[in-house]
């Protein structure tokens, strides 16, 4: 089943992109075979709730999890009511966090590890990783 | 003379002396017009430590927000669909409502095609009126963790007196909020301070003014504390500074402690009259 890997460009070299709700792209990758398909995300052009409207967009997508690095709490919500597994803290290029994933490395999280707005202006760390 | 007059009291920066001034005003004015004071910084309402005021009434403010019976929805959409602010999120098994980005305006339960949405009202805060020794007194209190501040202002407003004087006293900043509370009043008063902070900000409540088409002057308070570019920027900008509060120990120390202006310093009850006159000339 694919995963969904919020990313900053369209390839599996691009780097993951931090924030899950106004990240520009997704790559949907297969991670049997690294087949991979780029999406553009409709969610980033909200003024108010992109979290939730990303992940209403990526639900509707069948993937199985979300590998990104961070994601506020009305997004991890969506995610967490369609079933969606959602892995924060992934950093490094597409194709290796779907490599880590797939050997199992990648552990999903059971809650939002930002506040709301966390990748909008006035963000305490750089918005790379979590603890 | 039985026309009313709207004054709002705005800033830019926090912390310059609105307050202070929406008050002082009020004191000056008590007795010799009816006088009304609406607090509408509902985040944080700090007029009342200076109003004494005998509490009337306190009224809940609601805003609607939908209700999905989940047992007539068909799951298509559609009211995510419309919503312009992804309040409700509909997924194969559930639809999510998010409270906190609902606007209440009522087009998903208009729009659902099976009718599953109803419109249930949320509590978001409070409008309390008072009497401040014949001063109409009223403010609104924002709930802690709500993010609307919007209608609750709208609330507090309706309070604004058919004759008189009514004096709104917005927040800090130029978003939402201070719109809300200074629109459709007839004059916007800048209170200010002579510093590089105040004048930036500053700038942006003019600019804010100007595309309000709202009438505006500068109240420069603290003058001495910093330098003379606020003054000249005026200047430039042909804003009236209406009156010039000194950097003084004294104002410090009383308002610190809850002491209202004009009984801490009695001579400013004269200057506050002032103001008012050259508010006046300003609206007219």
């Amino acid at each position: 089943m694919k995963v969904a890997v919020s990313s900053t460009g369209p390839t599996l070299d691009s780097l993951v992109d931090p924030r899950f709700g106004r990240c520009a792209l997704f790559a949907l990758v297969d991670p049997a075979t690294m087949a991979f398909e780029s999406l553009e995300n409709s969610g980033v052009e909200s003024a108010h709730g992109a979290g939730i409207a990303t992940a209403q967009m990526i639900a509707g997508k069948g993937v199985e999890a979300v590998l990104t690095g961070n994601c506020g709490p009305n997004a991890y919500q969506v995610l967490e009511a369609a079933r969606v597994k959602v892995v924060t803290g992934v950093t490094g290029t597409v194709g290796d966090a779907v490599q880590a994933y797939a050997a199992g490395l990648l552990k999903p999280t059971s809650h939002a590890n930002v506040a709301s707005h966390h990748g909008m202006s006035d963000a305490q760390g750089r918005g790379i990783g979590a603890e | 003379m039985n026309n009313r007059l709207v004054i709002s009291i705005a800033s830019g920066k926090g912390g310059t002396g609105k307050t202070l001034v929406a008050t002082s005003l009020a004191h000056a004015l008590r007795g010799r017009m009816p006088v009304t004071l609406l607090d509408c910084d509902v985040e944080e309402p700090n007029d009342h430590i200076y109003m004494h005021a005998r509490l009337l009434r306190t009224e809940p403010v609601t805003i609607s927000v939908p209700f999905v019976d989940e047992s007539r929805c068909i799951n298509c959409g559609m009211c995510h669909d419309v919503c312009a602010f992804n309040a409700i999120a509909v997924l194969g098994s559930a639809v999510l409502v998010f409270k906190e980005l609902c606007h209440g305006c009522g087009a998903c339960s208009r729009f659902c095609p099976v009718g599953a949405i109803t419109e249930v009202p949320h509590e978001i805060g409070v409008v309390e009126e008072g009497d401040a020794d014949g001063i109409r007194f009223v403010d609104g209190v924002l709930t802690i963790g709500q993010p609307m501040a919007p209608p609750i202002i709208r609330h507090v407003k309706q309070y604004t007196g058919t004759d008189g004087v009514t004096i709104i006293d917005a927040s800090p900043g130029t978003s939402c909020p201070v719109v809300q509370a200074v629109k459709g009043s007839d004059v916007c008063i800048l209170v200010t301070e002579p510093t590089p902070f105040g004048l930036n900000d500053l700038r942006l409540a003019v600019e804010t003014m100007r595309e309000l088409g709202l009438p505006h002057g500068a109240i420069i308070n603290r003058a001495g504390v910093g330098d003379a570019h606020t003054e000249e920027y005026c200047r430039e900008e042909g804003i009236p500074v209406l009156m010039t509060i000194p950097l003084d120990e004294r104002i410090a120390r009383s308002y610190s402690r809850g002491v209202p202006l004009l009984d801490a310093l009695p001579e400013y009850g004269e200057r506050f009259l002032d103001l008012y006159q050259r508010i006046k000339e300003l609206v007219a």
